[in-house]
């Protein structure tokens, strides 16, 4: 594996967000999606979770840079790696954007090229960022797609992305994001179209690829309990703000009423409870 | 011994693909059963070939003591209703709620709607406060109340649910599951329930079948799955995969 991170930038945070706000201008006022994020991520697993509406997926579009136009974004800080991602030109924020920091979306069959196959898309985004010739870049997609665990790479390197299944898709995926080798990974709800068993598969080699190559990951989900038993951290999102941040080992003991509510909520198997307990919103968590 | 539903030997094949190969199945009356599967299982097209939604190419099905032809009569759809998994997609994007529960209405030539739309929307936790609002205007836990009420309108006597809460939030889910409980406990339904989740399915039915490749894995009590006392490999696979991720070192 090429650059390799050193220790001592092991140690400090790979990325820094200080009260960052998302503002959408709409026909009845601005709706602030976001509002006032703060957090910090090192080369580890930090899980955001909440449910439709709570900004999460603002949170990861505005630090990958896929804000839309109409929207506006401010933070006391926002960088990555001491870049300052407020700051810098489209040109160098691009230059970012799949070489360092790289993300993965729910649906293999809309976030992949549905004219192109899926060598040739890994072979593009590794070119993209690296001068290598094209053998070399072929060969480089082949080991990359049998890192992922697809057993015949050759010829899924031919295939295009009707012709494979949504956890082969997603795998697909994922060696296009990691071929560049990028310091950290943004994956908005990676696994929810995906069958339970397939969806495990899945989050195992994200997991082994994750820490083998001491990445940092920003795992963005609606489901509490899945991320709490895949990441090392866990926030909380409600409204639009952070209302709780806890290790994920720690979340039987969470303190905030939504955390306990939303763990609360779902069907358990073998915790019989009729009627299943129901969230009671108050207005002040939204304050 | 009444059953609800009694299917056997039922097969669907579209174009050349068999999408379910020889299943059977007996639903007692009063009981809240559950279909598990992945995609492709076939547990939506079973779902759907009883209510005459998807090419049954042999094999019966049997629905309160009736043997049902390859067309279903309105006193059919009094006796069957569905609910599906989409909110978005199963309400009519131009019609009020009120008109929405009209329709079914009309077509039964029921005299009395308006009192029933009335109890409807009170009995889905509503109120009258939603009854000339759009489907755009509401959310999709509301959405889906308005899909049940719709259901719930012709006093059936089974409810076909299709993965009635995969596409609503774990919090609005919860609210769903308790009123699909608590209408079936007032009006003494029978439910046949879809879904991808042991953990709802173990929560609203009493027995379940598992399904895969269009076929019956097996057949088992919620008490007998809750316990982990299951026989196929499959099953136990879906089970674990339930539980979460689980690292290996």
């Amino acid at each position: 594996m090429s650059g390799g991170p050193n220790q001592q930038r092991s140690m400090s945070a790979l990325l820094d967000v200080d009260d960052l706000r998302v503002t959408f201008p709409t026909r009845s006022g601005l709706i602030e999606a976001v509002r006032g994020v703060s957090f910090s991520l090192g080369r580890e697993r930090l899980g955001i979770v909440g449910e439709s509406g709570s900004g999460k997926s603002q949170t990861g579009r505005a630090i990958m840079g896929l804000t839309p136009p109409q929207a506006r974004i401010s933070a006391n800080k926002l960088a990555f790696d001491g870049i300052d991602l407020l700051a810098v030109s489209p040109r160098e924020r691009r230059a970012l954007r799949g070489k360092r920091i790289a993300m993965i979306l729910q649906d293999p069959k809309y976030s992949l090229d549905p004219v192109m196959s899926i060598g040739r898309q890994i072979v593009e985004t590794l070119r993209t960022h690296e001068k290598v010739g094209k053998a070399e870049a072929r060969d480089r997609a082949l080991a990359m797609l049998e890192a992922v665990q697809i057993r015949d790479p050759a010829r899924v390197f031919d295939l295009h992305p009707h012709e494979v299944s949504g956890g082969m898709g997603q795998r697909a995926m994922i060696a296009m994001m990691l071929i560049a080798g990028p310091e950290m990974m943004i994956a908005d709800e990676p696994t929810s179209a995906l069958d339970v068993t397939v969806q495990l598969d899945v989050l195992g080699i994200l997991d082994r690829l994750v820490s083998e190559r001491g990445m940092g990951l920003i795992f963005i989900s609606h489901d509490l309990r899945l991320v709490s038993s895949f990441c090392d951290r866990v926030i909380v999102m409600y409204a639009g703000k952070v209302v709780e941040q806890l290790k994920a080992s720690e979340l039987g003991r969470a303190q905030h009423p939504y955390t306990r509510g939303l763990l609360n909520c779902m069907p358990r198997i073998g915790f019989e409870r009729h009627p299943l307990p129901v969230l009671d919103r108050k207005p002040e968590w939204a304050a | 011994m009444t059953a609800a539903i009694a299917i056997d030997g039922l097969e669907v094949i579209f174009d050349r693909f068999r999408a379910l190969k020889g299943v059977s199945l007996e639903v007692r009356s009063g009981e809240s059963f559950g279909l598990v599967g992945e995609s492709g299982s076939g547990k939506s097209t079973l779902l759907r070939a009883i209510a005459g939604l998807a090419p049954v190419a042999s094999g019966s099905i049997t629905v309160n003591g009736k043997k049902l032809g390859p067309r279903r009569d309105k006193a059919f759809y009094r006796e069957v209703q569905m609910v599906f998994q989409d909110p978005y997609g199963s309400l009519h994007p131009r019609q009020t709620v009120d008109r929405l529960l009209q329709e079914p209405l009309a077509i039964h030539g029921f005299a009395d709607g308006e009192k029933r739309i009335q109890r409807a929307l009170d009995e889905v936790g509503l109120g009258s406060g939603f009854r000339f609002r759009y489907s755009h205007q509401l959310s999709g836990g509301q959405r889906q109340r308005v899909a049940i009420a719709r259901a719930l309108i012709l006093e059936p006597s089974i409810l076909l649910l299709d993965e009635p809460t995969s596409a609503l939030d774990a919090s609005v889910q919860a609210e769903v599951l308790n009123l699909l409980e608590e209408v079936r406990r007032r009006r003494k339904l029978t439910f046949l329930m879809v879904s991808h989740d042991l953990a709802i399915v173990t929560h609203m039915c009493e027995r379940l079948m598992v399904m895969q490749g269009g076929e019956a894995v097996e057949n088992l009590t919620a008490a007998q799955l809750v316990a982990h006392r299951v026989t196929e490999d499959y099953t136990r696979n879906l089970l674990r995969a339930s539980e979460g991720f689980v690292r290996t070192a």
